[in-house]
């Protein structure tokens, strides 16, 4: 059996050689770990061999809408990073087509083929099935979109730029509270689904913090559509404001027929309300919707600047977050290789936990003890059909 | 006031699915699971008509409607009609119509994605009145309008007409009616496709009353629908109505007064008190078969 494995083995490594042979014939060598290590630091790190880094994101299925515009953030960062000298990455994107089980297959296959460090999963569900096989294998992972609790804790290797739903809340409360004055509120919120549940807990929790009261809570399916009954109830503690932890699909028609039934007090969402299609779907209806957002569309710092005309100019179309967290990611990728200039991923590891105040599209950004991202959040007001900053 | 409103549009909504739904099951015996697909899919090519058609809703109504009914005798033809012979009939009627509601599903994920869709804004006006302080839209009145004339229409198509003879003849019994010169298959065609037809609008209402169409929307009113023509009393159409907007109520009242996550509890439980004192429904008559 051991000689047998063995031949395999070595059969394997002969057809690796191979097709290593094969892709490479522009001259360099990326055969095995020695070229991953270059000399210089910063700008001047040269490393001789392609850094792979394999991203896994949902391309089809029910999360499609967000891996496309995270496809397009990564594909355009990584043109950029081409520009520079020095280091040259290899991004490989692969679509887990919504399934963890796909997700943890590509995993599997990043964490043999030698990626340097895995972007992604799209979905919180799917990393944190398939996170574990990266910290395992000891291979870095940057998660680019996952806001559920649960998924740093995972361990020493896995990391994320994406703000989760717990920075956000408070700070969401916080402005709203200052700009309306709350006093009361009534909190809707679907009790079936972990991650309304979670932004509800969040929620609370902030609300009592800003010695807001909660006059009311109501509870729904994630798969309501028809909320007036529970409005009508909403409506009669006349609230101040209606907080609502929903998803995308239960919060538009929750704010349709709210105006509908003349409840015109500011709405409070939580993540889920962050999509261009709550002003699409409900036009008039989603006006004074509050938000709050890792990314501020509308940030005049340069590298959001120069992030917004790129993307318009590439794909004819306006970025979303999920965009723009993927396209940092990458930057900050690339920050972490230069930092030790070395792609072996112990080295990226401890270079990731390192980063501190780099300038980004997402503003300052620093990767804290928790490895969680770290930045300022924006609080939005949905304006004239587009979102502005609450001020 | 307003929650009365509200219980009662939602009920009506809950009655016109289940109006459809009733002229099958309880005239033909036939239990058609495809329905709630006939409703989603009716909603999914009734926002296609308007979006890209281009069409006004009320253009487009019609359009559904003969497209419900084509539906319908597909679901006829493929899912009852070649099993009719059979000893188990009703069950294998049952299962095959599934089957043909999960192909609906899955066609129209592929057609038009998982993603949830609607009417484009301002396809519809958005009048609104004020009755004693309680808002209402005119859509709500639209459907509850729609569901009352229906359910006339159909009662005095299927007491006073020919063709109403021939479907409770059917129904009593097929050979029989075959004898006396009633062409059964073409009355149990025109009923399945009546019917889907109705599902087919009431698809249409519901996406634009509560501004969303999603995959799952047939299957999220099917058991209510179930519920409403059991507790109305089998095949009878006011019982439909009526049943429909009891539970719309019961659900509202819940809300009111117990709490948001006691809705199904209180309105299903409501259900069964009421089968436990009339087991026939509401308006059913007891079914006396002498031997």
């Amino acid at each position: 059996m051991r000689t047998k494995l063995s031949t395999v083995a070595a059969a394997g490594a002969a057809a690796l050689l191979l097709a290593s042979c094969g892709s490479g014939e522009g001259g360099e060598d990326t055969s095995a770990s020695g070229g991953l290590t270059g000399e210089g630091s910063g700008e001047s790190c040269t490393i001789e061999g392609e850094v792979p880094i394999g991203a896994v994101l949902s391309l089809t299925g029910a999360a499609a809408s967000y891996g496309e515009s995270q496809q397009r953030g990564l594909e355009l960062a990584a043109a950029e990073l081409a520009e520079n000298d020095g280091v040259t990455y290899d991004l490989t994107i692969e679509d887990d087509q919504t399934d963890p089980r796909q997700a943890i297959t590509l995993f599997d296959e990043f964490v043999n083929d030698g990626a340097s460090l895995i972007i992604g999963p799209t979905l919180s569900n799917a990393a944190i099935q398939a996170d574990p096989i990266a910290q395992d294998a000891g291979v870095p992972v940057l998660g680019i979109s996952n806001t559920a609790a649960g998924v740093t804790e995972i361990g020493d290797y896995i990391f994320r730029d994406s703000l989760t739903e717990q920075a956000v809340i408070p700070q969401t409360i916080a402005a709203a509270t200052e700009q309306f004055g709350l006093e009361d509120v009534v909190v809707m919120y679907s009790n079936d689904d972990a991650f309304t549940e979670s932004g509800y807990e969040a929620f609370s929790a902030a609300l009592e913090e800003e010695g807001v009261e909660v006059s009311e809570t109501i509870t729904f399916s994630k798969s309501d559509t028809d909320f007036r009954a529970l409005l009508t109830q909403a409506q009669e503690s006349d609230p101040d404001a209606i907080v609502v932890s929903a998803l995308i699909e239960a919060a538009v028609p929750l704010v349709t027929q709210a105006r509908e039934l003349g409840i015109d007090v500011p709405i409070i969402g939580g993540n889920g309300f962050n999509n261009p299609r709550l002003m699409a779907d409900a036009g008039e209806a989603a006006e004074g919707v509050v938000v709050g957002a890792a990314w501020n569309s509308s940030s005049d710092n340069p590298e959001n600047q120069a992030f917004l005309e790129a993307y318009e100019a590439e794909y004819d179309a306006a970025p979303d977050q999920f965009a723009a967290q993927a396209y940092t990611g990458l930057k900050l990728v690339d920050q972490a290789v230069r930092a030790n200039c070395s792609a072996e991923r112990d080295s990226i590891q401890q270079a990731l936990g390192e980063i501190e105040d780099v300038p980004t599209v997402l503003g300052e950004f620093s990767i804290d003890e928790n490895r969680d991202a770290e930045h300022p959040a924006v609080v939005q007001v949905v304006e004239n059909g587009s979102f502005a900053v609450l001020e | 006031m307003q929650q009365l409103l509200n219980g009662i549009f939602i009920g009506s909504i809950y009655a016109l699915f289940a109006i459809g739904f009733t002229l099958v099951f309880g005239i033909l015996d036939r239990l058609n699971l495809a329905h709630p697909a006939v409703f989603a899919a009716s909603a999914f090519v009734g926002i296609e008509l308007v979006e890209r058609g281009g069409l006004s809703l009320w253009a487009a109504l019609p359009i559904v409607f003969v497209f419900g009914a084509v539906l319908g005798l597909a679901i006829e033809r493929l899912a009852f009609r070649p099993l009719k012979g059979r000893a188990d009939a009703h069950f294998a009627g049952l299962i095959s119509s599934i089957a043909l509601a999960g192909m609906f599903i899955a066609l129209l994920q592929w057609r038009y994605g998982p993603d949830t869709r609607r009417f484009p804004t301002g396809s519809f006006p958005d009048t609104r009145f004020e009755i004693a302080g309680a808002q209402v839209t005119l859509v709500q009145v639209v459907i509850l309008a729609v569901s009352l004339a229906l359910m006339v229409g159909l009662t005095y198509m299927v007491t006073r007409t020919r063709l109403g003879r021939g479907m409770r003849a059917v129904a009593e019994n097929p050979t029989a009616a075959r004898v006396l010169g009633v062409n059964v298959d073409r009355v149990t065609a025109i009923t399945f496709a009546i019917s889907s037809a109705l599902g087919a609008v009431a698809g249409v209402l519901f996406a634009i009353n509560v501004n969303t169409a999603q995959l799952g929307m047939g299957a999220a009113i099917e058991l209510k629908g179930l519920a409403v023509i059991i507790v109305g009393g089998m095949g009878s159409l006011p019982g439909a109505l009526i049943g429909g907007l009891l539970l719309g109520l019961a659900e509202v009242f819940a809300v009111q007064y117990i709490g948001s996550s006691w809705i199904d509890v209180i309105a299903f439980g409501l259900l069964f008190v009421i089968l436990l004192l009339r087991p026939q429904g509401l308006l059913g008559a007891r079914k006396v078969r002498e031997v």
